[in-house]
């Protein structure tokens, strides 16, 4: 079940990044953000439905999206460590959505050539909505590290709260031979992350002691306030419709 | 050699609003990618803007009814592949857009523009490509906020995906 684990990696990273980007909603520092945040929560809990609909047709045990996105406890989530991290302030919360999408946007890239046409089809969509995620979180960490004294040293506080978090990224997971090899994304994610930071007049920090273990189901004490938030109303009545 | 049903259902489906933006309809858009008759029932297949539209269960509720109201057995088919580009806007569509006061996307998405560059929009309102994006996401997933720096309206602007 190669497959299945490969896609719920990524449906849960997705699900849960989407979940905290949405927690913006309505308190964004500006109108503009307070319309952007939902949207860019939008297209990662979208494209988690898609990636939950085809793990649980990969499965066959007739697992819906939402059985495999609210069912499923803090050690069945297979996420990344980084897009479980609380949103701290704002600075936080764009290097976050940066890591994430400039190592996004070329796994979708690398995933247009899946032999797996459902992958392919899903990638399509994704890696679109991944450059204007890049482009927006680039700009916002310009403009933050390129700011105020403030701004700047809060830009810096989330390199140095987040860097640890990044080579996760990087670690290949289940692996399905459907889905790109993550580790050889390494190359043109450093290459984004430079070009922004060299703008942002930021430096990137030596990390000596990586997180790892979200792969594994080990997690942040973030993780299981994230999740019951989430999935408390699913659970509290089974089977609900209206 | 195209069967009277399934015409009479491509138009019934066919002239469905999209609920965001009603100005243009599911065809202008191209999201309804074909209807084909299976036996008796009228199938539709309906294709998503962006991963996360909200609109999506909308859209496809809307052309089911469109086709029961015309007298079809109805049933939807998501299509994920080939996924939708801005370039299946029709030239309609775009007139549409543009009367309506929205900036219909540039003209085609294969550029890698989206990444850093801009591309110039142009203002629906006095088509000077005097303009500034305000903000990357608009109102709806699909759309941008632009103001034109030549006539001072602010307006949308259909990415270009």
């Amino acid at each position: 079940m190669a497959l299945f684990d490969a896609l719920l990696e990524l449906a849960d990273d997705h699900l849960v990044l989407g979940h905290r980007v949405s927690e913006w909603c309505g308190h964004a520092p500006m109108l503009e953000e307070d319309l952007a945040m939902p949207n860019m929560a939008l297209d990662l809990i979208g494209t988690a439905r898609n990636l939950y609909a085809y793990a649980g047709e990969v499965e066959g045990k007739g697992r819906s999206e939402d059985d495999l996105a609210y069912l499923r406890d803090e050690r069945a989530y297979r996420n990344l460590l980084l897009v479980e991290r609380p949103n701290e302030d704002f600075a936080h919360t764009m290097l976050r959505q940066l890591y994430f999408a400039a190592f996004m946007h070329p796994f979708w890239q690398a995933a247009l050539n899946s032999p797996d046409e459902t992958v392919r089809g899903i990638a399509g969509k994704a890696v679109k909505e991944m450059a204007y995620h890049i482009r927006h979180a680039g700009e916002w960490v310009v403009r933050l590290g390129d700011g105020t004294e403030d701004s700047a040293r809060r830009m810096k506080d989330a390199v140095e709260a987040l860097s640890i978090y990044v080579d996760e990224l990087f670690e290949e997971g289940a692996g399905d031979p459907a889905l790109p090899s993550r580790a050889a994304l390494r190359g043109a994610f450093d290459k984004t992350i430079a070009q922004i930071f060299a703008e942002a007049g930021l430096e990137g920090i030596e990390v000596s002691y990586p997180q790892t273990g979200g792969r594994a189901g080990r997690h942040g004490e973030a993780l299981g306030h994230l999740l019951a938030e989430m999935q408390s109303v699913h659970r509290a009545h089974p089977g609900a419709t209206w | 050699m195209v069967a009277e049903p399934q015409l009479r259902a491509w138009a019934a489906a066919a002239s469905v609003p999209d609920p965001e933006v009603p100005c243009v309809t599911v065809e202008d858009l191209g999201i309804l990618r074909w209807v084909r008759m299976d036996g008796e029932v009228a199938v539709a297949g309906v294709t998503p803007t962006y991963s996360g539209c909200p609109a999506v269960l909308a859209i496809e509720f809307a052309v089911e009814a469109a086709l029961r109201d015309a007298g079809f057995e109805a049933r939807i088919e998501r299509v994920m592949t080939p996924p939708w580009t801005t370039d299946w806007v029709t030239p309609e569509g775009r007139e549409k857009l543009r009367a309506y006061g929205i900036a219909p996307p540039a003209e085609t998405s294969g550029s890698k523009m989206a990444l850093f560059g801009e591309t110039a929009v142009a203002c629906p309102r006095c088509a000077s490509e005097r303009t500034e994006r305000l903000s990357e996401f608009g109102s709806t997933a699909c759309k941008a906020q632009y103001r034109c720096i030549a006539c001072g309206e602010p307006f949308d602007y259909f990415k270009c995906i």
